[in-house]
C-alpha cells in the first residue's frame, strides 16, 4: 500500500543569528556561533529544515559559588576564584560552544559586588577565551540596571548575548545593548503572552527583532519542565506560522534549574543511585527533554552532562 | 478520518422519522459527528452504514495491551502530535532487557535488578513496567526456560524478543497465561509468528527496515486475523529513528493511515547508561510507546521515568499536592509556619527552598484547586477565609506555640485581613522563594 506524503511545510522560520565578532567584524572573538534557522518542528520535514545545531553555553560565575553541591564543584575546584581560568577550562577541556558569565555575585543578597568587579570579570573572560559570550545579570532589577550597562560597555562590539530584560525592567539594558552592538535576551516567567509582549516592548524601543533570543524560564525535570516544554513547542509553531514577534531562537537555563532539584543534589538517597552519577544525569535529562521541544542555546554546568548532551546533538543534528 | 456531519447524513435512511429524538436525520448526523449521540439511537440504519461509521470512528492509533492483572500495561491510542493540543494518553512503557544466556543465580539476579527499578515521586509510584527477554543464546530451550523464570518472578509484564519462530513458540508455550508481547515478526517470519500470536492470544511486534515495508507487514499480519500490533522500525541510527517515529505518528494521526495506526517500540540497548538516558528521553518525548533499555542503574531510570511522568501530564489539569501541613526537617513548637498553595510546582519550589535553608519548618498547603499563589489570589481561591479554614482544619494551633504566620510576598496585601480573620501576626515572606533560605535564617531567627 503506498504510504501518503505527510510532511507539513511552513511559511515562517526561526530567525538565524550569529553571535561573536571576530577581528574582521571589529571584535576579538576567534570563533562565532550561529543559531536558529529551523523551518519545521523538531524532527518534522527534511534535513534541510532542521536549522542550526543546538549549542551549549557553559556557566562561569563571577564569584565563587556558595551553594553548589560537591559533585558540581569538583571539576572546577582549582578555578572557582578565577573566572578567566574557569572559562578557559570549559572551552578547552569540555568543549563549550559559548561561555555564559553569570553575575550572581553582584546580587545584594549575595556578595553585592560592584560594577568595577563585573567589568573586570568580563574583561578577564574575554581575554581568556575566543568563543562568543553570554552576559547574564543577577535578576535583581536595580542592581542589574547599575551594573549590566557597564558590563555591556566592557564588551562593546563583541556581539555578545546580554540579558535578561523583563516586562518590568527592560529600558536601560535594551538601550545600551543596541548601542554596544549586542544581542538581547528577553525573559518571560513561563508565560507565552508575556514572552511576546516583552519582544514587542524591546522592538518598540528600536531593538531589532532579529537580534533577540527569548528565555521562557526553565523548569527542571520533575519540577515543571512540562510547562517550559509546551511553551517552547508553541513558540516554535508560532514562529513557523509567521509570527514575527515569536520567531526568536530560544535559550534555556538547564544548569541552574537542574542542580536545584532534590534528585540532583541530595546526598543521602541510596535508592536513587550514587550522587556523583545522579546530578550530572539529572542535568543531562533536563537538557535532552527540552531539546525535543525546540531549543537553540542551552546553559549547562557539569562537564559530564555537557559531554552526553553534545554527543546527542551531534548524533541527531548531523 | 473523522467523518463530517454531511458524510454521516449520506449514510442515514433520510426519513426524518424522529425515532432518534432528533427533528431530522441531518440534525442526528450533526450530533453524531460531534459525538453527542450514538448511532444505536437510529433504529433503521443499514448494516452497511454501521460498518462504515464504525470504521471511521475507530481511533487513529490502536490501543495495545499486554501482561496481566497488576503488571498489565497499555500503550497507543494517542490522538495528538503535541501535548498542548490535548494530552498524551498512555505513558511510554520502559522495559529492561534480560538475556537468556544467563542461567541460575545470574538470571535471578538480573530479573531482581530489573524488578527493583521502582520509585515514588510526588506520591505516585513509577518504575520499569516490563522485562524484555532476549534470545541471545539462539536456543529455543534456553529461551523457554528463561521465559518461565521471568514469568515466575511475576512482577513485570513480559516481552519475548527473538527472530526465531521455533524459539518464540517454545517460550510462549511456557508463558501464554501472562500475555507476553511477541517481538518480532519480520517480513520473512510474518505468517509463522502471526500464527503463534493468534493461537495464544498475544499481541505482536511488526519489525521492518522502512516505513513502506512496515506498512506492508502490518497488512499481512492483519490478514492473518491479528489486530494488536506494535511497530518496530529498524534504523541505522537514533536520528533516523526519531525522524521516522515523527513521520509515522503524523501518518497515523493526521492521514489516518491505518497500516501505521499502531503504537511503537524502540530499542536503546547500546552505549553507556548516560547515553541511554539521552536516547530514551528523546524517544519518550517523541512518540515511542515502549522503550527497551539495557541499563539497570537507578540513577538512569529515575530521570527517564520522571520524563515519562512529566510529558504525559494532562496540560489542562494542574498537578496538585494534598492540602495539609508538611513538615520539613524536624520542626518543633517554635519552628516557622508558612503557607502556600496546592499547585504542585508552587509547593515543590517552596519545599526545595525551605529545605535549602536548613531551618526546620511547617508548610501549610491551602487548597486552591491547583493554582499558583497569584492566580489563586486573583481568582479568590486564596483569601483570608481559605487560609483561616485551612489553619483550623489542619490544626496549626497545636503544632506551634507562637502565633506568627509567614505569607507569600506576592500576597502581602492580604496581611491585614489574615490578621483579622486569624488573630495571628503576619510576617510577609519574600516574593521569590529562592530568597526563602535567607529570610528564614535571618528574619525569622
Amino acid at each position: 500500500m503506498p504510504v501518503p506524503e505527510v510532511a507539513e511545510r511552513f511559511t515562517g522560520s526561526v530567525n538565524r543569528l550569529t553571535l561573536g565578532a571576530t577581528k574582521d567584524d571589529g571584535g576579538t572573538r576567534t570563533s562565532t556561533v550561529t543559531v536558529g534557522g529551523a523551518r519545521n518542528v523538531v524532527y518534522g520535514g527534511s534535513a534541510a529544515d532542521t536549522g542550526e545545531k543546538a549549542v551549549i553555553a557553559m556557566d562561569v560565575l563571577d564569584s565563587k559559588p556558595e551553594d553548589w553541591p560537591d559533585v558540581l564543584l569538583e571539576p572546577y575546584k582549582n578555578v572557582l576564584d578565577s573566572p578567566g581560568d574557569w572559562a578557559k577550562m570549559c572551552v578547552e577541556e569540555f568543549g563549550a560552544d559559548l561561555i555564559c558569565v553569570k553575575f550572581d555575585g553582584i546580587h545584594p543578597d549575595k556578595n553585592d559586588k560592584d560594577a568595577a568587579h563585573a567589568v573586570k570579570v568580563t574583561e578577564e573572560v574575554l581575554k581568556a577565551v575566543g568563543v562568543p559570550l553570554v552576559l547574564w545579570g543577577c535578576g535583581y532589577d536595580e542592581k542589574d540596571n547599575q551594573v549590566m550597562p557597564k558590563v555591556s560597555g566592557a564588551a562593546k562590539g563583541e556581539k555578545c548575548l546580554i540579558g535578561t530584560v523583563t516586562e518590568d525592567n527592560y529600558k536601560s539594558l535594551t538601550a545600551i545593548a543596541v548601542a554596544d552592538g549586542h544581542y538581547l535576551i528577553t525573559h518571560a516567567p513561563l508565560d507565552i503572552n508575556i514572552a511576546k509582549q516583552i519582544n514587542i516592548l524591546a522592538s518598540d524601543m528600536g531593538f531589532p527583532l532579529e537580534r533577540i533570543v527569548t528565555f521562557q524560564a526553565t523548569g527542571a525535570l520533575g519540577y515543571g519542565i512540562e510547562y517550559a516544554y509546551s511553551i517552547q513547542e508553541r513558540q516554535r509553531i508560532a514562529a513557523l506560522t509567521g509570527d514575527k514577534m515569536m520567531a526568536m531562537p530560544v535559550i534555556c537555563d538547564v544548569g541552574y534549574e537542574s542542580w536545584r532539584a532534590k534528585e540532583a543534589k541530595l546526598t543521602d538517597a541510596p535508592g536513587w543511585g550514587d550522587p556523583a552519577d545522579r546530578g550530572p544525569t539529572w542535568e543531562t535529562a533536563t537538557a535532552i527533554c527540552l531539546l525535543q521541544a525546540g531549543v537553540d542555546i542551552i546553559r549547562m554546568r557539569h562537564p559530564r552532562a555537557v559531554a552526553t548532551v553534545k554527543n546527542f546533538i551531534n548524533k541527531v543534528w548531523t | 478520518m473523522a467523518l463530517t456531519g454531511l458524510d454521516i447524513f449520506k449514510l442515514l435512511p433520510k426519513t426524518n422519522c424522529k425515532k432518534c429524538g432528533m427533528p431530522t436525520c441531518l440534525a442526528f448526523a450533526m450530533a453524531l459527528a460531534q459525538k453527542r449521540t450514538k448511532l444505536e439511537d437510529c433504529p433503521d440504519v443499514s448494516e452497511e452504514a454501521k460498518e462504515k461509521l464504525a470504521a471511521a470512528s475507530a481511533p487513529p492509533m490502536r490501543k495495545v495491551v499486554f501482561g496481566t492483572q497488576d503488571n498489565q500495561v497499555q500503550i497507543g491510542q494517542e490522538t495528538v502530535m503535541f501535548r498542548h493540543e490535548e494530552k498524551f494518553y498512555n505513558p511510554t512503557v520502559l522495559a529492561v532487557t534480560v538475556s537468556d544466556k544467563l542461567t541460575g543465580k545470574d538470571l535471578t539476579k538480573r530479573i531482581e535488578a530489573v524488578n527493583a527499578l521502582q520509585f515514588e515521586r510526588i506520591g505516585i509510584k513509577i518504575g520499569a513496567r516490563a522485562i524484555a527477554l532476549v534470545n541471545d543464546s539462539g536456543s529455543p530451550e534456553s529461551f523457554a526456560q528463561a521465559a518461565a523464570a521471568v514469568k515466575d518472578s511475576g512482577d513485570l509484564a513480559l516481552i519475548l524478543v527473538t527472530q526465531s519462530p521455533d524459539a518464540m513458540a517454545a517460550a510462549v508455550a511456557k508463558t501464554k497465561e501472562s500475555v507476553p508481547l511477541l517481538a518480532s515478526a519480520t517480513p520473512d517470519t510474518a505468517e509463522k509468528m502471526a500464527k503463534i500470536a493468534k493461537e495464544n492470544g498475544c499481541p505482536i511486534v511488526a519489525k521492518a527496515d522502512s516505513i513502506d515495508a512496515l506498512a506492508d507487514l502490518t497488512e499481512k499480519i492483519k490478514a492473518e486475523g491479528l489486530e494488536d500490533i506494535v511497530l518496530n522500525l529498524q534504523t541505522q541510527n537514533l536520528r533516523d529513528q526519531l525522524l521516522n517515529l515523527s513521520k509515522m505518528r503524523a501518518l497515523a494521526l493526521k492521514k489516518v493511515f491505518r497500516p501505521l495506526g499502531y503504537p511503537t517500540i524502540s530499542f536503546v540497548t547500546d552505549g553507556d547508561a548516560d547515553t541511554q538516558v539521552a536516547s530514551a528521553i528523546s524517544l519518550i518525548c517523541k512518540y515511542a510507546g515502549i522503550v527497551v533499555l539495557d541499563t539497570v542503574e537507578a540513577y538512569a531510570l529515575l530521570p527517564m521515568l520522571t520524563a515519562v511522568m512529566n510529558i504525559f501530564t494532562d496540560p489542562q489539569k494542574p498537578v496538585q499536592v494534598e492540602p495539609k501541613v508538611y513538615r520539613i526537617g524536624e520542626p518543633n513548637e517554635n519552628s516557622p509556619m508558612m503557607f502556600t498553595t496546592n499547585f504542585s510546582l508552587t509547593y515543590y519550589t517552596v519545599e526545595s527552598d525551605v529545605e535549602a535553608s536548613r531551618v526546620p519548618s511547617y508548610i501549610l498547603v491551602v487548597d486552591t484547586e491547583g493554582t499558583s499563589v497569584l492566580t489563586a489570589y486573583s481568582g479568590d481561591k486564596l483569601n483570608e477565609k481559605t487560609v483561616a479554614d485551612a489553619m483550623t482544619k489542619y490544626g496549626v494551633e497545636d503544632l506551634v506555640k507562637h502565633r506568627k504566620l509567614i505569607i507569600p510576598g506576592y500576597v502581602a496585601v492580604m496581611s491585614g485581613k489574615i490578621e483579622e480573620a486569624t488573630n495571628w501576626e503576619v510576617m510577609v515572606g519574600p516574593r521569590e522563594c529562592s530568597m526563602l533560605p535567607k529570610f528564614l535564617q535571618e528574619v525569622w531567627n
